[in-house]
């Protein structure tokens, strides 16, 4: 009795796994962050925006700054990697993609124990999830 | 604070100060920015400062980093409310990421409890981004204003529940196989929990959900009155669900205003660090403060930005 309580008390496997991918994913992040970080403020990486300009696109709308700046938006940020500031969305990325990565992860231990409806509502968070991370969920001005 | 504590302190706080003696633009009377004829690095270095403060004072006042950062940040920062939002949910994020591993290890937060509100949520927060970025800016400062004034109202208001009444789990639950156990640390009790009332709670999340992603804001303040008082959680299963709940419902929100182009790196690292740092001290303090007197110091800020919000929509 006292045995099967203690278990109980336990986490279940899937938690267990997702806080393990969660917790790796956040460090990782992190570390990424302020690392790249380093590199920006430090002028070791040149930046796309000069440092001693950047206070003149933070006070416009996004809008205004993407235009004047030259920026695209989406995942476009990969091909800027060269540049000190957009170095910095790989950690930024990464802390917001970790989620996924842990749903994707639980998927099939739901499913071997048949816990059939939390897979399927696990799968359709990865797909939400992966949806807004695609940038094909977009809004206009 | 233990050795390493104050090591990793010194570390990041010498990161935001060295730049500034050591970097080139620094040297340089011209980076003098033309705008608000602050150098680059003092915005950063203030947001840093600032965001420490608020990182302890959130933790004594019981609140998130987000729902004190947004007001504070968008009122009295020359900050677009774009920016303040993206970099919002970020912290928001971040402050979850850190805390939900550990929730989760230790079974307070309950991931059989998370996945169906985190759906409703998460998918609620796209929308809630969507909606935030095609509003004109001082409608959404409006609402964020009037938005910030009742979560002042809540916290006066609400009342908790450490272990509130459930006779009957009801049929979704109960199909949904929603309950756990756990033992309370204090007493060495082992309790028994399951909920009720799930499809309003569950509605509500659709709210809750829609005005996270709005205004960037983490949803701590709404998602534990509903899971405790509503659909009858214990407290400690509700702060610590909640908590894990905003790692999945403001990445949603996040990667919207990302793809938008709303993060500015210069923005996000001061103040995701300045929170984080900010909480740790607060945990510390935690034993000493006077948590009655800081929650109504916490509430008075929050009224005070809430009302900046409001007159800046309006235009005064």
């Amino acid at each position: 009795m006292e045995e099967k309580t203690n278990d109980l008390l336990k986490a279940t496997p899937e938690q267990l796994l997702y806080a393990r991918i969660l917790e790796k994913g956040m460090y990782l992040g992190l570390l990424i962050l302020f690392i790249t970080y380093a590199l920006y403020v430090f002028g070791i990486m040149d930046p796309y925006i000069p440092l001693d300009k950047i206070s003149d696109y933070w006070s416009m709308n996004v809008y205004d700054y993407l235009e004047r700046a030259e920026i695209k938006n989406g995942w476009a940020w990969l091909y800027m990697l060269k540049y000190g500031d957009f170095i910095n969305f790989i950690g930024i990325a990464l802390l917001a993609g970790v989620t996924i990565m842990c749903y994707a992860a639980i998927v099939p231990t739901l499913l071997k124990n048949k816990d059939t409806v939390y897979a399927i509502i696990a799968l359709i968070e990865v797909i939400i999830l992966s949806a807004a991370a695609s940038g094909i969920l977009s809004v206009g001005h | 604070m233990g050795k390493n504590g104050k090591l990793w302190m010194i570390i990041l706080i010498g990161l935001f100060s060295l730049p500034v003696l050591i970097s080139p633009a620094f040297a340089d009377v011209s980076a003098e920015a033309a705008s608000n004829g602050h150098a680059w690095w003092f915005w950063p270095i203030v947001l840093f400062f600032v965001t420490f403060i608020m990182g302890i004072l959130a933790v004594l006042g019981g609140v998130g980093g987000g729902v004190l950062y947004v007001p504070i940040i968008s009122g009295f920062f020359p900050f677009h409310l774009d920016f303040v939002r993206g970099t919002g949910l970020l912290v928001a994020l971040s402050g979850a990421l850190a805390a939900g591993p550990g929730l989760l290890k230790m079974n307070l937060a309950s991931l059989r409890l998370a996945i169906p509100v985190a759906l409703i949520a998460s998918t609620c927060a796209i929308i809630g981004a969507m909606i935030g970025l095609a509003l004109p800016t001082n409608i959404v400062q409006i609402s964020l204003g009037v938005t910030i004034l009742g979560i002042c109202v809540l916290m006066l208001t609400a009342k908790k529940s450490t272990l509130p009444d459930v006779p009957k789990a009801d049929k979704l639950s109960s199909a949904l196989n929603i309950c756990g156990i756990y033992q309370e640390a204090s007493t060495g009790e082992i309790i028994d929990w399951k909920i009720h009332r799930t499809p309003l709670g569950l509605a509500l999340f659709v709210i809750i959900g829609v005005m996270a992603g709005m205004f960037g804001l983490g949803a701590g303040w709404a998602n534990v009155p509903v899971l405790n008082l509503l659909m009858g959680a214990p407290l400690k299963i509700s702060v610590a669900t909640s908590k894990f709940l905003l790692s999945i419902t403001d990445t949603s929100a996040a990667w919207i205003y990302m793809n938008k182009g709303c993060v500015i790196p210069m923005m996000v690292v001061p103040s995701l660090v300045g929170i984080m740092l900010g909480s740790f001290v607060g945990v510390r303090l935690l034993k000493i403060a006077k948590p009655t007197f800081i929650r109504w110091m916490v509430i008075g800020i929050l009224g005070f930005a809430g009302a900046k919000a409001l007159s800046k929509g309006l235009g005064f």
